[in-house]
């Protein structure tokens, strides 16, 4: 590939970065290299890993997509997927996909001549493939070409936020900002997503990747790499060619397995799901803890129900009430009171559930299932609890309770 | 002297002890005594002597120490919370000196209860309740809740509900207790006719005036029958 050697940077212990060139590629780059017992030097081979993360949380997976992420986050002792492997990568899988390269930092302050944002935004490195994976829309301007990733111009995109906040009513294309001492050509400025789990979607800025890593850096930093197949039915052999040409990239052969994982849609709704089941079960424990205290409080209420009626009791009894009629009665009454409960937790959670709703941006829905549960849970809870204290009260004397002050 | 009717109540030596703590109090000490249907009696005897141990024995309400009573030709003793029950609604009707209404119903819905346990339909049970609480005169007074009634009004309420079930036997225990001469006088008159009407009353007082009404008087003293004795002074039987 004509890769050579330019010289070695550093040389720290028993390891040394070398800076490589990549002839057609268009970066230099820094390599690892460790002195093994034999006093040979090699290559550190990367260890990486590849995720797939949703893009396409609205769409219904319409175009799933496949995204190769930091390993830093979760996986520390995997080696960073490295810029030069993205772009051997994605100049691999060819047209079999969309392949995007991100990378970002949070945290960002933005100016634009007196003005500046809180020190809140996501700085996202990409190329033109960034959008569409996305699902973001330019609502003014241009997106980023390939042509601004390749001559690493100085040009971003702005969010809907960002522009609000320093723009207002002024027109953003054109304009200039400035993110960490670097200045920026505004081309284009996105379409307003809102937020997504209470975090907004439009306090980004966008710039070309290389542009990026001339901000921060290269070294330390891995690189998502997020790969779209273009229908739900390619989506299984996309995922096979990813992982294929990202060992080839790495150079593993089929018997050193992967260093690097990735994650589908699926997989990630898999991971959801289980949470989510994790939720579950938390909320069934929580909820037989509270239906416990809500059952002893049911019975409480109704034996000093019991107590405060003894006379009534005692009237109803020599009017003719048999036991089992005065038991069905209290009985009833503590189904009530229950079923009272339940329909206000009921009524609760839909309030609930459409504000949380509301500020994840989700969809709510009335879960028919539970709610029916709930209600027979609560009858079942009343009927348990006021047992007792209806016994009780069909097994009062009618003389003493009628003489009962 | 008119031919007595079929014996519903018949008790025999009953007694009757309260035990508080080392204490034991002799409420009822061995009473006898045989009731026919369409009797009119009174108990009569100073305070403690044991009369509202009588009535709540004879209502199936409390039960004998020691001692027989048979209802109707039934050993009371031997029945079981549901037939005890169906006395207490369909044969016997209790008006109490306390009322014992319910405060938060109206005049219909208190009547109506017993009705409720005797299973009758909704319909039928407003028509009969509205019915007794006519026959008791409150036929102006259906709506009113308890407390938007006269002592004397809340009697008849109470004495209606102890009638809509059409029992044969009225116990009442102290009814006129609570109630000025006047509304006293009504009830009794109420009594008169019901009475009249074939009924049998059993009711206690310790009003010689009232008692006057009855045609039998039951004295007890101590827990024992003093005298069971004719009431010569009765009115004529109507
Ligand atoms: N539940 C009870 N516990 C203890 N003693 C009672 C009870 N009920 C009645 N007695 C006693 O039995 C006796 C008769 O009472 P009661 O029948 O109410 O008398 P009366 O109605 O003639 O005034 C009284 O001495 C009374 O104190
Ligand atoms: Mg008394």
């Amino acid at each position: 590939m004509g890769d050579h050697c330019v010289g070695v940077i550093v040389v720290e212990g028993e390891q040394a970065a070398v800076v490589v060139d990549h002839g057609e590629d268009r970066d230099w780059n820094f390599h690892r290299h460790r002195r093994d017992d034999s006093g040979e030097w090699s290559a550190v081979e990367d260890q990486g890993r590849i995720e797939y993360a949703g893009g396409e949380q609205s769409a219904g997976f319409k175009f799933p997509i496949v995204n190769f992420s930091d390993p830093r986050e979760r996986f520390g002792n995997r080696p960073d997927v490295r810029y030069r492997q993205a772009l051997r990568f994605k100049d691999l899988m060819g047209d079999a996909a969309r392949v995007s390269m991100i990378t970002s930092r949070g945290g960002r302050r933005v100016y634009h001549e007196q003005e500046h944002t809180n020190p809140n935004v996501r700085f996202v490195g990409t190329d033109e493939n960034y959008l569409t994976s996305y699902s973001y829309e330019v609502a003014a301007g241009r997106p980023i070409s390939s042509d601004d990733v390749d001559f690493a111009r100085s040009v971003c995109l702005i969010g809907e936020d960002i522009r609000k906040k320093l723009f207002s009513s002024k027109e953003a294309v054109g304009g200039t900002v400035r993110i960490d001492g670097n200045s920026l050509t505004v081309i284009g400025g996105l379409e307003s997503k809102g937020s997504s789990f209470g975090q907004s979607q439009d306090n980004i800025i966008g710039a070309p990747i290389s542009r990026w890593f001339n901000v921060y850096g290269r070294s330390g930093r891995s690189i998502s790499i997020n790969v779209q197949a273009s229908s739900a039915e390619e989506m299984e052999a996309v995922h096979e060619q990813t992982i294929g040409t990202m060992c080839l990239v790495r150079g593993l052969l089929p018997e050193d397995g992967n260093n690097f994982n990735t994650t589908t849609n699926d997989s990630v709704m898999k991971t959801f799901d289980q949470a989510l089941n994790t939720v579950v079960i938390g909320a069934f424990v929580i909820s037989a803890i509270a239906l416990l205290v809500a059952g002893v409080g049911v019975m409480n209420i109704m034996l000093v129900s019991v107590t405060e009626r003894t006379r009534e009791i005692g009237s109803r009894k020599s009017l003719g009430a048999r036991k089992k009629t005065i038991l069905s009665q209290f009985l009833l009454e503590a189904v009530t009171l229950s079923l009272f409960g339940g329909i206000a937790g009921i009524l609760f959670g839909i309030v609930g559930g459409n504000l949380a709703g509301q500020l994840l941006n989700a969809a709510v829905v009335f879960p028919v299932g539970w709610a029916t549960a709930d209600l027979v849970v609560c009858s079942g809870i009343g009927t348990t609890f006021g047992l007792y204290p209806a016994w009780e009260a069909s097994s009062l004397d009618p003389i003493e309770a009628l003489r009962y002050e | 002297m008119r031919d007595p009717g079929e014996l519903v109540i018949d008790i025999a030596d009953v007694t009757k002890l309260y035990r508080m703590g080392s204490e034991v109090v002799h409420a009822l000490r061995g009473v006898t005594m045989k009731i026919h249907r369409n009797a009119y009696l009174a108990v009569m005897g100073p305070s403690g002597s044991g009369k509202s141990t009588l009535m709540n024995m004879l209502g199936g309400l409390d039960t004998p120490t020691a001692g027989y009573y048979d209802f109707a030709g039934e050993d009371v003793a031997e029945m079981s919370d549901a037939e005890l029950a169906d006395i207490r609604n369909r044969e016997i009707g209790c008006v109490f000196q306390s009322f014992n209404l319910r405060p938060r119903s109206n005049a219909i819905h208190n009547v109506e209860l017993p009705l409720i346990y005797a299973g009758v339909r909704a319909n039928v049970r407003k028509e009969r309740a509205m019915e007794a609480l006519e026959n008791v005169g409150l036929g102006d007074r259906m709506h009113h809740r308890p407390n938007e009634l006269s002592g004397g009004q809340r009697q008849r309420v109470a004495i209606a509900r102890a009638l809509v079930n059409r029992p044969s036997i009225i116990l009442a225990d102290e009814p006129t207790g609570a109630l000025d001469t006047k509304t006293g006088v009504e009830i009794m008159e109420l009594f008169e006719d019901l009475y009249a009407k074939g009924n049998t009353i059993i009711m206690v007082t310790h009003e010689e005036d009232v008692a006057r009404h009855a045609r039998r008087i039951v004295r007890l003293r101590d827990g024992l029958i003093e005298a069971d004795e004719t009431n010569l002074d009765a009115p004529p039987r109507t």
